[in-house]
Parts: C-alpha cells; sequence; structure tokens
C-alpha cells in the first residue's frame, strides 16, 4: 500500500462515499430516527419516543397486522429454505458433474426465469393458474391431478404458498449460481484422489464437496433471507397494497408501505413507516449479525 | 471417519456409483430436461399466446399459432394505448447511467481503497461494505423527503442516483479486489516515470479492469431493471416510466383483456430474452466468478 496526499485520495473516494452516503446510508439513519417522531396534521414533527413502536407491537388493530405479515414472511421465507435453496443445490451438483453434455446450455436456460422481472413473472403465473384461463388446470388434468386444482391465489389458506412457489420457481437461479461457482473452485486433484480410491459420487457430494461448500451455504441462506424480508414486488404486483384475500399473503413489505402510503380508509404516516421499517431493520440486522456470527466463529474454530 | 470404513469402501461396488457413472447421465439428462421444461414453459406458454386471437388463447391455449389464430391485436393495443417505447428508453438510460456511475465511482473508491494507507481506510470500508448486506429500501421515507427536497421527484436522475447508491457497495467490494490483482509493477513503472496518481487511475488501472464490468453489471443492472420499488415510489408519471413499472400499471388497467396483457408482457420479456440470448456467456461468467471470489 501507498501513502498518497489527503486530497488525492479524498479526490478518488468522494463520488462514491457522497452518493452512497446521500441516498443510502443517512436516509437509513434518518429513517431510525423518525420511528421516534410523529407528525401532526400541519406538518409539524415531534418527538414521541417509543409511541410508534408501542402502537405497532401492542395496539390491537396494529399488531395483529405487523404479527400477521411477520409470521408470514417467516413461512416465505422456510419455504425458500425447504425448496429453492435445495433444488439449487441439486440442479448445481448436476450441473458440475464431470463429462456431462450440455451443461452449458441447461444453465442457461434454468437460470434464465430469474433474469426477467418479478413483476412479470407474477403476472404470468398467474394467468397460468387462473381459473379463466384454465390452463393450469388443463396441464394437470394431463397427470391426472385435475381434481386437485382449485383458484390458489384467491383462497385465504393457499395464497401465501403458492406466491411462496412462484418465487421459489424464479429465484432458483440464485443459489444454483452461486453453489455452482462454488462446486468449480473445488480442486479437481481433491476429487480425483476420492475417486481413484473408490468413493462413490454420492460419498463425494456428501463427504467432499458439501463440507467445501459450506461457506456458499452459509451465504445463500442470508441473501435469501435478506431477499425474502425486503420483499414486496411479487406481492403488490399480483395481489395489491392490500396482499388479499384478507391480508393472507401479506409481508413486511406490503405491509411497510401500506403504513407509509396509507390504504382505504387509513391515512399513510412516514414516521409509522419509519418505525415499520426500523423493525425490520432490526429483523434483518439480527440475520446478519447471527450469519456473521456463526461465520466468525467457525473460522475461528477452523483455525485452532 | 474410522479407517474400518475407508477400507471397507472398495469393497463395496456402490449401487450410487453405477447410476452415477455414464449411462447414469441419463438420470441426469432428465432431471434437468424435466426442471428445464418446468422454467421454460410459462415463459413460452405467454410468448405463443400473446400472438393469437382471443378465441384461441382460450379454446386452445397450448396449440402453436396458427394462419387462422394468428394476431397481433394485443400488442396494437399496447403500442398504441401506452408509451411502450418510451418505458423501454426510460429502462435503458436509467440502468445504463447507473452502471456507467457505478463502475466508474465504485472504481475509483475501490482504487483508493485497495490502493492507499491512510487513517479510516478500514473504517471506510466497512461504512461502504454494509451497504452490501442492508438493503437500500428500508431508507425509503428519507429517500423521498430528499428526493421531493431535491425537487428530483418524477425524474430518471432520482432513480439513476439511488440505484447508483444501491449498486456501489458491491461494486466497491469487487473493483477494490480485483485492482489488488493487478500487478504492482505496472504501476510503480509508471511512478518511476513521474506519472501522477490520477494518470495511473485513469489510463493503467481504469482500462484494466473491463473483465469485472461484466460482473459488475450483472449484480447492479438486473436489479436496477428489474425493480418496481423506486420507480412507483419516486417516479411513477407517465414520462418517467420504466418497463417494468409501465407493464404493471398497464396490466393494472387492462386486466380482463387478454390480448393486451399478455402482449404487454411479451414485450417486456422479449428484450431481456434477446439480450440474455446474445450475451448469457459472459453473464453467466461475470456471476460465477464474482460469486467464487
Amino acid at each position: 500500500m501507498k501513502t498518497a496526499r489527503f486530497w488525492q485520495i479524498a479526490v478518488f473516494l468522494a463520488p462514491a462515499v457522497l452518493i452512497y452516503s446521500l441516498f443510502s446510508a443517512l436516509p437509513l439513519l434518518d429513517t431510525l430516527r423518525l420511528g421516534f417522531y410523529s407528525i401532526s396534521d400541519a406538518g409539524v414533527h415531534s418527538f414521541v419516543g417509543l409511541d410508534n413502536y408501542r402502537t405497532i407491537l401492542f395496539d390491537s388493530d396494529w399488531s395483529q397486522a405487523f404479527w400477521n405479515a411477520m409470521l408470514n414472511n417467516l413461512k416465505f421465507f422456510c419455504m425458500h429454505m425447504a425448496l429453492q435453496n435445495p433444488i439449487g443445490l441439486l440442479l448445481a451438483t448436476l450441473f458440475s458433474l464431470k463429462g456431462l453434455r450440455g451443461a452449458r446450455t441447461y444453465r442457461t436456460l434454468i437460470f434464465l426465469p430469474t433474469l426477467l422481472s418479478v413483476v412479470i413473472i407474477g403476472f404470468i403465473w398467474q394467468l397460468i393458474i387462473s381459473p379463466l384461463w384454465g390452463v393450469g388446470e388443463k396441464l394437470m388434468g394431463l397427470v391426472g391431478l385435475g381434481n386437485y386444482f382449485a383458484p390458489w391465489l384467491g383462497q385465504e389458506s393457499t395464497a401465501l404458498v403458492t406466491l411462496s412457489l412462484i418465487s421459489v420457481w424464479q429465484y432458483v437461479g440464485i443459489p444454483m449460481m452461486l453453489i455452482y461457482a462454488a462446486l468449480l473452485a473445488v480442486p479437481d486433484e481433491i476429487l480425483e484422489a476420492a475417486h481413484a480410491e473408490g468413493a462413490s459420487a454420492m460419498r463425494i457430494f456428501w463427504q467432499i464437496k458439501l463440507p467445501l461448500i459450506w461457506p456458499t451455504l452459509g451465504l445463500v441462506t442470508i441473501l435469501t433471507f435478506v431477499a425474502n424480508f425486503n420483499a414486496f414486488d411479487l406481492i403488490y404486483s399480483v395481489k395489491g397494497a392490500l396482499a388479499g384475500p384478507n391480508y393472507s399473503s401479506d409481508l413486511l413489505g406490503t405491509f411497510f408501505y401500506r403504513t407509509f402510503f396509507g390504504y382505504q380508509a387509513q391515512i399513510g404516516s412516514p414516521t409509522m413507516g419509519a418505525a415499520v421499517a426500523t423493525l425490520m431493520f432490526l429483523v434483518i440486522l439480527a440475520g446478519v449479525g447471527g450469519y456473521f456470527y456463526l461465520v466468525q466463529r467457525k473460522l475461528t474454530r477452523y483455525a485452532l | 471417519m474410522s479407517s474400518s470404513s475407508i477400507t471397507s469402501l472398495p469393497l463395496r461396488p456402490s449401487l450410487v456409483q453405477r447410476s452415477f457413472g455414464p449411462a447414469g447421465h441419463i438420470w441426469v439428462h432428465l432431471v434437468l430436461c424435466l426442471y428445464a421444461v418446468i422454467a421454460l414453459f410459462p415463459i413460452a406458454l405467454i410468448l405463443i399466446n400473446s400472438v393469437k386471437t382471443r378465441e384461441a388463447i382460450f379454446d386452445n391455449p397450448m396449440a402453436l399459432p396458427t394462419a387462422d389464430s394468428f394476431s397481433l391485436i394485443g400488442f396494437h393495443k399496447v403500442l398504441s394505448n401506452t408509451n411502450f417505447l418510451l418505458y423501454f428508453s426510460n429502462s435503458l438510460v436509467v440502468t445504463l447511467a447507473s452502471l456507467v456511475l457505478i463502475v466508474l465511482f465504485g472504481a475509483m473508491a475501490g482504487w483508493a481503497l485497495s490502493e492507499y494507507k491512510f487513517r479510516g481506510n478500514r473504517v471506510m470500508t466497512l461504512f461502504m461494505a454494509i451497504g452490501i448486506m442492508i438493503p437500500i429500501r428500508l431508507g425509503t421515507v428519507s429517500i423521498l423527503q430528499l428526493v421531493v427536497a431535491l425537487d428530483l421527484i418524477n425524474t430518471r436522475t432520482a432513480l439513476i442516483l439511488v440505484y447508483t447508491a444501491q449498486g456501489l457497495p458491491l461494486a466497491v467490494m469487487i473493483l477494490s479486489e480485483f485492482i489488488r490483482q493487478i500487478p504492482t509493477e505496472l504501476k510503480d513503472a509508471a511512478r518511476c516515470d513521474g506519472v501522477g496518481e490520477f494518470r495511473i487511475f485513469f489510463q493503467v488501472i481504469l482500462p484494466l479492469i473491463r473483465p469485472a464490468i461484466a460482473t459488475v453489471a450483472v449484480f447492479t443492472m438486473i436489479p436496477a431493471w428489474n425493480d418496481l420499488w423506486f420507480p412507483l415510489i419516486l417516479a411513477p408519471g407517465e414520462q418517467t416510466r420504466t418497463v417494468t413499472l409501465g407493464v404493471q400499471q398497464f396490466i393494472g388497467q387492462y386486466a380482463t383483456d387478454w390480448n393486451s396483457v399478455l402482449a404487454a408482457l411479451s414485450l417486456a420479456v422479449i428484450p431481456v430474452l434477446i439480450l440474455y440470448m446474445l450475451f448469457s456467456r459472459q453473464l453467466i461468467r461475470g456471476l460465477t466468478s464474482g460469486a467464487v471470489k
């Protein structure tokens, strides 16, 4: 590393730091601050301490909506962990098998949905499983499941699961690519040595590849967590800001949006919105903090 | 593992091994083909039906368009009822401008953080890194206030600045990692010749980071192009609408007109599809090399 004049370093850093501070870091801090304020109809801010949080967490109307969104968000995350990441792992493992023909073609094709906007994907699936069009029903009929077809997006009991599956279907490409990259980085010598020793492909996978890609699986988990607890676009475009039916597909993102901008009779409030955003921030911070804590501990254990 | 299990290994001709041997690849292909169909079928179905008449869409959604059932009425309606080309150029301007700013400013900051020793270097690196994990959306309340105060509401500039702020943290990390790998001799040779630090950066370093641009582009352009949140909140006006928001609003309005809905979706998909066909190799390389790190 070189030392340079202060102003030279400052000039190199200034544009990035300024834009990032002004449009990302400071707004976040300011949002945390705003959560402690309340705004009157005249637009006057007044400090109210923890009142906003008390309202969200303990006022019966608010807390019910908040915990509903939180619980839904947890389910949404669990669906991704249970399906998106294992499927991504399976696909990545299959791509990285030695001598598989057409691996690149498969990879390219399967990654395509991930590239498209979640808004577009939401609408596409909405059409396909729409009872009006009947394509979904027809397709299920082909495999003998026609009787099980239902308007999944319209039922309280199935809307969230259906939306989760749509999201899983779209984003499977991300864990797939991250894990694939990690598998490519596994040294060939190790695999060849294991192969020469007569280890089966399954055994190589479970005992060599998997332990070596644990860090990537950890990264995939935290990325999924952050993305899921920040999700909004899919629910908003398919179910609107009300996340129906009867809020059954409400996530923290849509709850935040409604709180901030208002809906129906409820008037939006920037300060209440800021309080919701702060709670989301705390959830994400807890996840990220936990991740780094575990990663650090794991690393020091290895180092010993 | 105990030694006994190792010695017993060769004696156990594993079923799994055989199923994953050369013949076993049939199963692998079967699984991958099946999944490729699951991944592509919904998109293909939309594209196919977007060029069919309303009757054909409902009577036989799975059939390819024939001379009888072929119709471009949906596209006609979308293009005459919306400024789709304007939306498209808005998206293009916003994502490309963000990318240019992210690469340029990200490389400058990455260079400063990886090349120079100065007080606060670590703190600054950490400060930038926070933005990788904490979503910028959480600051929306204040971002909106700021954008209103700067009189940038309903401008593409607002979106460009926000996406630049969103993309910079990861770009700084990727680019400083990349710049660190540039051989020191290159810089030292220039320094011996008395070349200033700015010329070293702009004439030696900046041209060398081209391979890393693909990676940065993948991670910054795709989220910006596909975003609904910020266009909805910061630039919902007709003149500044992006494709994602434009399609979302259009479909909300014309939900019952299947021809139009299918055409609008296809119009959003087709440009991305074409770009993906052209650049899929670079894109996937960018994605995987950025991840290996």
